[in-house]
């Protein structure tokens, strides 16, 4: 990067090309030599939770550059969030390099280094904004595709039971709703539950889940009182349960759930989110022959 | 992240004062920090800010800290008790 000399600094990195372009981007202004660790593509948080941001791979990577030719001192700056992963006393030991740990933000870079490699208390705090949540959403609707999908063509084919039996029209009105009602399920937990999640009442993330589509069916079902069915109700259970799991899945994109405090809520969640799904599916199963 | 907290009382993480030498690599590692220095000591300030990441115990010099560390995953989990549940190892992970 820049002209680097033998002074210059040495950073670590994942090859997850992320972190790497958002690094190039805040140092263009800086000399300083760029170490890449082999993540196989993955970021630096993830990677150093499975290990494959480790202490042994910075120590690979530091003698197949053969760095240590290259710079006049032993320091290497590596990003915090890789802790988890890279013990400094064992790099020093195996490599020689001392480990100095960067930001957690690439963009406080060029001020860590211009106050001697020291970082404020601020840089030292991961944040969760409201920008850093809303660029999840997408991957997880689109982890969710196949789940609708699936839900469309199971319905298609309980649709038919009922009075009705062979009209297609029926049917296929049947299976629209519960589309609909798993959309908005989704809907309310990957999308309402992110960006509302500061504001939302409980900690559980399947409590939180279950406030957007609590909300929603309210309005549904005051819009169109007094045609509420039985089977718009076991609709309206099931995108609760749906957006709850969601929420719950959700535990795993933040960066402040514990593995200890999600099983904690999953012994919860899970066996009343089960029945609750196996209730809505009865209830709409037999709901063409009540309402 | 004080906006922000999760369920209490539920973290894996603890410090074995007696054995800490005060180095300061926790202080410096932890994304939400859990520790302070007190009197050359480092002492646990907000446990339940812990998110069991594992940066500090593994940057701890003399192992004074320990905590089950991991990724706070729901596949993860279904994973692993369906695992049990049909006596085989499944995948563990996800991320
Ligand atoms: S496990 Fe992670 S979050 Fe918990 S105290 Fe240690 S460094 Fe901080
Ligand atoms: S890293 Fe270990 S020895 Fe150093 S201050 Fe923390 S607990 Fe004490």
């Amino acid at each position: 990067m820049g002209t680097p000399h033998r002074d210059s600094p040495v950073l670590v990195t994942a090859n997850y090309k992320l972190s790497f372009d958002l690094l190039r981007f805040e140092l263009a202004e800086v000399d300083c030599w760029i170490l890449v660790v082999d993540t196989r593509g993955i970021n630096v948080w993830c990677a150093a939770g499975k290990g494959t941001f480790s202490t042994d791979e910075v120590v690979l990577m530091v003698k197949q550059t053969r760095i240590a030719e290259l710079v006049s001192h032993n320091t290497l700056i590596v990003p915090q969030l890789c802790a988890g992963g890279v013990s400094s006393s064992l790099v020093k030991k195996k490599s020689g390099f001392r480990i100095i740990f960067g930001p957690v933000q690439a963009r406080d870079l060029p001020e860590f280094l211009e106050r001697d490699n020291t970082a404020s208390e601020g840089m030292r705090a991961v944040t969760f904004t409201l920008m850093e949540r809303v660029e999840l959403i997408p991957v997880e609707l689109y982890l969710q595709l196949k789940t609708i999908g699936f839900v469309l063509i199971a319905g298609f084919l309980f649709a038919w039971i009922g009075p009705h039996m062979f009209s297609l029209q029926a049917i296929i009105q049947r299976t629209l709703h519960l589309g609909m009602a798993t959309l908005l399920g989704l809907l309310c937990g990957s999308v309402f539950v992110p960006i509302l999640l500061p504001w939302l009442p409980c900690r559980q993330f399947w409590l939180k889940g279950l406030w957007p589509p609590l909300l929603v069916a309210l309005c549904w079902g005051i819009n169109i009182y007094p045609h509420v069915t039985i089977e718009l109700l076991s609709l309206s259970v099931w995108m609760s349960v749906f957006s709850s799991f969601q929420a719950m899945n959700f535990t795993g994109c933040t960066p402040y759930t514990s593995p200890s405090g999600v099983e904690y809520e999953m012994r919860r969640g899970i066996p009343v989110l089960a029945l609750l799904a196996i209730l809505a599916l009865l209830v709409w199963l037999v709901a063409p022959f009540v309402d | 992240m004080q906006t922000m907290r999760y369920i209490d009382n539920t973290t894996t993480l603890k410090l074995n004062v007696d054995v800490c030498v005060g180095c300061g690599n926790c202080i410096l590692v932890c994304p939400h920090r859990v520790f302070e220095i007190k009197q050359k000591k480092a002492t646990i300030c907000d446990l339940n800010a812990c998110m069991e990441c594992g940066a500090c115990a593994n940057n701890c010099p003399v192992d004074a800290i320990s905590v089950n560390p991991g990724v706070g995953c729901v596949e993860a989990y279904i994973n692993r008790w369906l695992g049990r549940l049909f006596k085989d190892r499944g995948r563990s992970s996800c991320c």
